[in-house]
């Protein structure tokens, strides 16, 4: 297991590498001059030249990236043209509250996903197998903003059980410390805030949890029908072992590596701002805030944006490939 | 209560059936046979004769659905458990019916060790044991059966034994909580010639040791010669001839047996051509009428097509008519 994190680790430097260098060639790809977009159009050509020369961006494209990996590697993700604030400290509420909800919407995906494909799979063709595949079919074909205006009509307008918009209530807000709002009001020891918080995040949490909800079940039904079949678990079986254990724990195991593959993917996709429930639900993430950025034409902010989706990214799949050999003892040896 | 005599496993009149789209298959058709303590028994029969299903029919894990008992009975020390409830049989199996399976290379769980494999067969039936002691007897099992290691073994997974070394884990498995009967179906097809002379001499010295009783099953009569003492003959799903193994070896009586022994190589020394018995198995229940063998008898009489034989005899039992006629007569020519 060791040496294969450290291969795994040293595997990460190329990929991030590569990451940067994208990111780079992409913005620069794109046509247009940042001076004349940060001094507007009516700049007088010394102006221009100035900025460019202060910019660096009359510098060969080599030397023009190696100072921008400089200042990634010192925490420095450039300054906001709208704003003019440094990206690095605007960008992190936001991507605090991404991380929040894609994780109690993933967290809801795995539990409901993983144990609806589990029961599916051990009684198949049963009711509830029939019953839980049609609505995993439903879930991977609906449309997430579709899902949450029904929510927000159902839950919010009619039964006014829940809050449609926001993480918190304007009127009582949360004091940030981490700007993880479950965590913040915690520490706070403010539990009336905490349930609030928890109220905000059911109804954007499951429209978000719905797709890796469905993909998730399917892929543990199948991966498990697949296990279940397999002389280890008749073994078992011979043993005198409970089919409830043979089923969550060894089966399971033995069917993980797909199922993690796809919470994987799906955590990634979460993480990259789910820009369409963010909108519907008002929730300030990093969807919502390179959206905006997009519509000023407030390039650092894209750039560092990308920048930093990509790398949760890969952050994401390099977790799933330590849990990949921490599963199955046979990878450590591929 | 149980006499000394009294078998420790009974099938009577068992019947297992597959409900498939095509209807009704009759896999095991009505057999009888019974094991005692400490006795070693073969099942023998080509591929298809229902042997498998035989034995998972007792263990209570043929696939459901589709298969289904649906004759007989199955008494273990006198108590039919042929629709005992799960958790009467969750308690036999492993502890009092151990199994042990054909292939070795995929029956141990390739992402548990070794030591969690065998530590739980023994905790699942001795739950108060402590835990020193359950790793002190799965050392001991791993020594008694013959494997290296045993210590570091414990720690380690199935894609770092070799197959043989799998067979013995899982032998080691079945034998963890001292079962009256082992049942091994093909334990040694999947291994080399070597390793499989060594599996049969340890099963030998283990029921030796024990005195647990082991059924046999296989297709090759040369593991019945050297490993059991009585010996029952599938085909098709029945039972066409059972009896002592000097008995049936030296004088079998049904014509398939005599074609399973001389299709058994080196047993009567070098042949220039194997001896095939032609013909196939037939589709279970695709002949309804006369002797299931006729297609493929070479001693096949007008009345074999219309009438089925019986199972008859004393000790030796054969299902044919040329030994119900003509009496002690040799099918051998
Ligand atoms: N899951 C199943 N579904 C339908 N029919 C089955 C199933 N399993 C077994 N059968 C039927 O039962 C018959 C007997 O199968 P069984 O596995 O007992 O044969 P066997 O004697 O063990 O053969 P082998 O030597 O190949 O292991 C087969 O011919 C097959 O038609
Ligand atoms: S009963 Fe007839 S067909 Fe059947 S085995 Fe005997 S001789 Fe052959
Ligand atoms: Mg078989």
């Amino acid at each position: 297991m060791f040496y294969y994190s450290v291969k795994r680790i040293l595997m990460l430097i190329p990929v991030l590498l590569g990451m940067t260098l994208i990111v780079f060639a992409i913005i620069h790809a794109i046509p247009g001059n940042p001076a004349l977009t940060i001094l507007g159009t009516k700049a007088s050509p010394e102006a221009v030249r100035q900025l460019n020369q202060s910019l660096g961006l009359d510098n060969p494209w080599y030397v023009q990236y190696f100072s921008y990996l400089k200042d990634i590697l010192t925490g420095d993700l450039g300054t906001s043209i709208q704003t003019h604030a440094p990206i690095a400290s605007e960008i992190w509420p936001h991507l605090a509250a991404t991380i929040e909800l894609s994780f109690v919407a993933m967290i809801i995906a795995i539990v409901v996903g993983i144990n609806a494909g589990i029961i599916s799979a051990w009684k198949q063709n049963s009711v509830f197998d029939y019953t839980a595949m049609i609505l995993a079919l439903i879930g991977v074909s609906m449309p997430v903003f579709w899902l949450g205006l029904l929510e927000q009509w159902g839950f919010s307008i009619k039964l006014g059980w829940l809050p449609s918009i926001g993480r918190d209530d304007i009127r009582n807000g949360v004091d940030p410390i981490t700007n993880l709002y479950l965590i913040d009001t915690l520490l706070q020891g403010r539990l009336d805030q905490f349930w609030m918080v928890i109220r905000h995040m059911i109804l954007p949490s499951i429209a978000l949890a719905t797709i890796p909800t469905a993909i998730i079940a399917r892929m543990t039904r199948s991966s498990m029908l697949e296990v279940l079949k397999s002389d280890y678990i008749r073994t078992a079986k011979a043993k005198g072992q409970r089919m409830v254990w043979i089923v969550y724990k060894y089966a399971l195991k033995n069917a993980f590596i797909p199922i993690l593959t796809v919470i994987g993917l799906q955590t990634g996709l979460l993480l990259g701002g789910a820009i369409l429930t963010e909108t519907i639900f008002g929730w300030p993430g990093v969807g919502l805030y390179i959206y905006n950025a997009i519509q000023y034409r407030d390039y650092p902010v894209i750039q560092s944006g990308i920048l930093i989706i990509a790398f949760i990214f890969v952050m994401v799949n390099f977790i799933v490939d330590l849990l990949y050999g921490l599963i199955d003892p046979r990878i450590k040896y591929k | 209560m149980l006499k000394m005599s009294d078998p420790v496993l009974k099938v009577e009149g068992l019947k297992t059936s597959f409900f498939t789209d095509d209807g009704e298959v009759p896999a095991v058709g009505g057999i009888d046979f019974e094991v005692k303590e400490g006795e070693i028994l073969g099942i023998v029969g080509e591929s298809g004769c229902g042997k498998s299903v035989t034995s998972l029919s007792i263990m209570g894990l043929l696939p459901s659905p589709p298969g289904k008992i649906v004759g007989g009975h199955i008494y273990y020390q006198g108590e039919d458990i042929s629709h005992a409830k799960e958790s009467k049989m969750r308690k036999l199996r492993g502890n009092e019916i151990a199994m042990i399976f054909q292939e070795p290379m995929t029956s141990l769980n390739p992402v548990f060790t070794i030591g969690e494999q065998l530590e739980e067969a023994i905790k699942l039936h001795n739950q108060r044991l402590p835990k020193k002691e359950i790793e002190n007897r799965s050392v001991e099992l791993l020594k008694r059966v013959g494997l290296p290691r045993a210590k570091e073994l414990l720690k380690e997974y199935p894609h770092e034994l070799s197959g043989g070394m799998r067979q013995r884990v899982m032998i080691a498995i079945a034998m963890s909580c001292n079962p009256k009967v082992l049942i091994a179906d093909e334990p040694t097809t999947a291994l080399d010639v070597t390793i499989q002379a060594q599996i049969l001499d340890l099963m030998i010295k283990l029921n030796k040791e024990t005195n647990t009783a082991i059924i046999m099953i296989t297709h090759d009569l040369g593991v019945v010669a050297q490993m059991c003492q009585r010996v029952v003959v599938m085909y098709a799903g029945k039972i066409v001839e059972e009896g002592p193994v000097k008995d049936i070896f030296n004088h079998p009586k049904h014509p398939y047996t005599e074609g399973l022994i001389q299709s058994i190589p080196d047993l009567h020394g070098k042949k220039e051509r194997l001896y095939t018995i032609k013909g196939s198995v037939p589709k279970p229940g695709s002949i309804t009428k006369g002797c299931l063998f006729a297609p493929r008898c070479e001693f096949v009489m007008d009345k074999c097509r219309v009438n089925t034989p019986e199972l008859s005899g004393g000790e030796h039992k054969s299902r044919c008519f040329l030994h119900q006629e003509q009496g002690r007569k040799e099918v051998r020519t």
